[in-house]
């Protein structure tokens, strides 16, 4: 066989990695990515990666973080593979050093950590408050080396449609749409590596950048990969609302000493900055005194709905709470935290400095995905591998803040190397592979596009089903789920899914049509969004992110297991696999310990 | 009560090869709108101020936080984020066009793919040795580190290039960016040890000796980088660096 092919979809964090990785052992890379991958969503991350240096004479080991991470995700990941992104995290820190990151630093020149929630040490590297861009960007100058080269060819400004499949179902390339020309072509490659990012956009508002939309693993989950733990959606306790986007508030703010408080007196119409030291409930420090502000998300997040909508003592006016930095010196404040105020003050208007801030819990993270198996993040299906957001390792039922850049970059780092191997393994490559199977992916995607294009008598609005679709996901499937409503959702998506076949385009032309895209995304998010809700709906027991007040335990007998989807000619199935708890036993998992 | 409403004008070309047009619509008002919220709305329900059935208008846009340097334009004719431009703060009625530095695609999406291709030529990246585990990397005083964190903020937003009187579409100047940026990976403790590669780059034609100091580029930054001082900084070292290669005789 003559050197392998490699495609690479997505340019984020994992995506990068992968693709260096696959370079460096000497294959080229075909790189694609909707955006210019310097723009990908990895840049929204603000606080930090996680990593046991245990710089700060703590005691920290890398078997902490991964007890952390365990504990943290309620037992639901599968031991081995988090164990071994702990223990790789230490050296992906100093490789991201010496790639040129501007980690802050202490006065003697070595890293400087701060604490995330989920943990008790100060384990997260930092650079200012923008630390995804930064390790993006660093990512992307060695691949743009790589690119200078010609090592690596970016093809930005394409989107993934779909997989070409041989007979046997092995992939065999990748069937792509240039978003300028609108041309679809196939790509052929022995092995493709997926790590398309997050699916904030199936919830309408997220704090999700606005390329995440999941289509991408809809499409393969169509195709036969296995989607796994699509429940597990992490809700942010504090976000600034947004009509196009919730904007995050780091949990570095909470690191850094930021606190979450009301009013004691429901109905307070002072501003925040005039309310008394103690006349303020700081509800998260008394609820959870050892953790305090720095409980996991999914803890804070259900606090905080608990004192809006149960206990009615949220802010005057706005379902919100105050997070508060003002007591924090302003040098602090600005040589840590001044990418997200920065944000608070050009989106809100007012300076975070001096005044606490308004948040609330917005849509965050999937801890569900791609299924990969236990060693090489390899799915199902022979030649697709995946990385990052997209698939569901390392997290089980929560991720811990700062875990997410260190589980996309390592996962890179296993994908492409396990693609390499399997690529040179194949006895046949996709060279000898007949055009014809080729020129049937493409037609049958043309054939899609063409039936939009030519539907002229359409009259739902794109953007109308989508906002529909996002709002019942949000109200329904996030923070608190009631088997009921997540009836309902189904329900409304059907009817979403009926309404989407009636769509007006708006937009036929053949050039730089978004919408054409949209309305292909949207498609694909229509179904990701079932496979979410199906999720909820058969998991009857509450386990991290997953809360249902009927069943307000975890339930370990019928419930610590995976959940797998798969998807057979629209119908899409439910079937669970064990979960490998190999390395620690399940333990109940409780953050109201006192100090 | 009948709802508060705005114009938003829009410059509108469905390709480069295709004439201008002006349209404008007329939104419904709400608190806390940026320019995103209102092309959203325009997509939503395309039909200008007239009754006319449009299009969507074409832009770009990812994080919507002001991270991802996708979203500029011109907006009332400052380049500037769409994302970070809150209709609150913007005169009626709001004017939005494409660049006008970097070659159209359609509507208010441009090709901006020559700042990628100029952080090529200069070589903005760090030479390591390769990704397996060698040891932490160099140590770096936090002084250090405070200079070069704000150049690493740059999101190759292209504001700083529309500005500049010496950038255009005809012409190779690198723009104030890319001499910010080897800024930063000269200052950095291995990227010294290859500054000369990038340096020479910015000897060549379209490198730094075409910058004006016309100091526009410093005030569109949406970041705040100090990209005088970069410039300034860059250009001392370019001269040293052509005195050293003279003196070798190169
Ligand atoms: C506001 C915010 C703050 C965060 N802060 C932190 C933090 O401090 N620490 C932490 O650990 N995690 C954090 N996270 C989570 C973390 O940022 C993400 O999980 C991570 O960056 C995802 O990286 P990725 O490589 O998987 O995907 P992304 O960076 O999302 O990249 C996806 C790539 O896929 C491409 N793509 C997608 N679909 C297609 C398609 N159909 N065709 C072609 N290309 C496609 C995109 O163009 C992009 O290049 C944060 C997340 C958010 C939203
Ligand atoms: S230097 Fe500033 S204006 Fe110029 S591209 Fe970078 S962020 Fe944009
Ligand atoms: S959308 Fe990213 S900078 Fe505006």
């Amino acid at each position: 066989m003559t050197q392998p092919k490699i495609i690479v979809v997505g340019g984020g964090l994992a995506g990068l990695m992968a693709t260096i990785r696959v370079a460096e052992s000497g294959i080229p890379v075909d790189l694609f990515s909707i955006v210019p991958v310097k723009r990908s969503h990895s840049v929204c991350a603000q606080g930090g990666i996680n990593a046991a240096k245990n710089l700060k004479g703590e005691g920290d080991s890398t078997w902490k973080h991964f007890d952390d991470t365990i504990y943290g995700g309620d037992f639901l990941a599968n031991q081995p593979l988090v164990k071994g992104m702990c223990e790789a995290a230490p050296a992906i820190i100093d490789l991201l050093d010496r790639m040129g990151v501007m980690f802050n630093r202490t006065p003697e020149g070595l890293l400087d950590f701060r604490r995330f929630g989920g943990t008790l040490y100060n384990r997260t590297a930092f650079a200012g408050a923008t630390t995804g861009q930064q390790l993006l960007y660093a990512l992307d100058e060695q691949v743009r080396r790589f690119e200078s080269e010609d090592k690596v060819k970016k093809f930005e400004g394409w989107t993934f449609l779909s997989v070409v499949l041989d007979d046997g179902g092995v992939c065999r390339g990748i069937c792509g749409m240039d978003l300028r020309t609108m041309e679809i072509r196939t790509f052929p490659c022995d092995a493709a590596i997926f790590c398309t990012g997050g699916i904030g956009v199936v919830f309408g508002r997220s704090t999700n950048s606005v390329v995440c939309t999941g289509s991408a693993q809809s499409a393969l989950f169509q195709q036969g990969v296995y989607y796994a733990n699509g429940e597990f959606i992490q809700v942010h306790p504090t976000a600034i609302p947004g009509e196009d986007k919730c904007r995050l508030m780091s949990e570095s703010a909470r690191g850094e000493g930021g606190r979450v408080w009301v009013p004691k007196q429901a109905g307070d119409e002072r501003a925040g900055k005039d309310i008394p030291e103690n006349e303020r409930f700081y509800f998260l420090e008394d609820w959870y005194p050892k953790y305090g502000n720095l409980v996991p998300r999914d803890v804070a997040t259900r606090a905080i709905h608990k004192i809006v909508f149960e206990m009615k003592m949220g802010l005057v006016g706005e379902p919100a709470v105050y997070l508060d930095v003002t007591h924090i010196p302003r040098e602090t404040l600005d040589r840590k935290l001044e990418g997200i105020l920065e944000i608070y003050e050009k989106f809100v208007g007012v300076d975070p400095r001096e005044e606490p801030m308004k948040v609330f819990p917005a849509m965050h993270y999937t801890m569900g995905g791609l299924w990969v198996d236990n060693q090489n993040q390899a799915t199902n299906v022979p030649g697709i591998y995946a990385a990052g957001e997209c698939e569901y390792q390392y997290h089980g039922a929560n991720r811990l803040g700062a875990n997410s850049l260190v589980s996309c970059i390592y996962g890179g780092m296993l994908a492409g190397p396990a693609a390499v191997r399997y690529s040179r393994g194949l006895e046949s490559g996709c060279e000898n592979v007949p055009g014809a199977i080729f020129e049937r992916e493409r037609v049958r995607q043309q054939d899609i596009t063409d039936a939009l294009l030519n539907q002229h008598k359409g009259t739902e609005n794109p953007i109308t089903i989508w906002r529909e679709m996002g709002d019942i996901m949000t109200e329904n499937v996030t923070v608190i789920r009631y088997n009921a409503n997540l009836q309902k959702t189904l329900v409304k998506l059907d009817e979403l899914s009926e309404r989407f076949t009636r769509i007006n385009l708006q937009d036929r032309t053949q050039w730089a049509n978004q919408t054409l895209n949209f309305v292909r995304e949207l498609g694909n998010m229509l179904i990701l969004a079932r496979v979410i809700t199906m999720g909820a709906l058969a998991r009857d027991e509450t386990r991290g992110a997953h809360y249902k007040p009927d069943f307000p335990e975890r339930d370990d007998a019928n419930w610590l297991k995976t959940t797998k989807a798969s998807y057979n000619e629209g119908n899409i199935q439910l079937e669970y696999e064990p979960v490998d708890t190999s390395l620690l036993q399940p333990r109940e998992r409780k953050y109201t310990a006192k100090a | 009560m009948a709802d508060k409403t705005f114009i938003v004008r829009i410059k509108r070309q469905q390709r480069p090869d295709e004439s201008v047009r002006w349209e404008e619509y007329e939104l419904r008002y709400r608190p806390h709108m940026n320019v995103i919220i209102c092309l959203r709305d325009i997509a939503e329900k395309p039909f200008t101020q007239s009754g006319v059935e449009s299009t969507p208008v074409s832009y770009d846009a990812n994080c919507l936080e002001e991270v991802c340097g996708a979203c500029a334009m011109l907006i009332n004719g400052t380049a500037r984020q769409a994302c970070t431009a809150l209709v609150d703060d913007l005169e009626k009625p709001i004017r939005l066009e494409p660049l006008t530095k970097f070659p159209l695609v359609r509507d208010l999406v441009v090709d901006r793919s020559k700042m990628f291709e100029d952080l090529k030529r200069t070589h903005c990246w760090i030479p390591i040795d390769g990704t397996y585990d060698i040891g932490e990397g160099p140590r770096m005083a936090p002084s250090v580190q405070e200079k070069g964190y704000p150049l690493s903020r740059c999101i190759t937003c292209g504001n700083c290039l529309e500005v500049c009187p010496k950038v255009n579409q005809r012409d190779p100047f690198v723009g104030a960016a890319i001499v910010s940026q080897v800024r930063l990976f000269n200052m950095h403790p291995t990227g010294a040890m290859h500054s000369a590669e990038r340096l020479d780059a910015l000897m060549l034609p379209g490198g730094i000796a075409d910058c004006d100091n016309a100091q526009n580029c410093v005030k569109a930054c949406p970041k705040g980088i100090p990209l005088t001082e970069s410039l300034a900084a860059v250009n001392g070292q370019v001269l040293v660096h052509a005195v050293k290669s003279w003196l070798r005789g190169e």
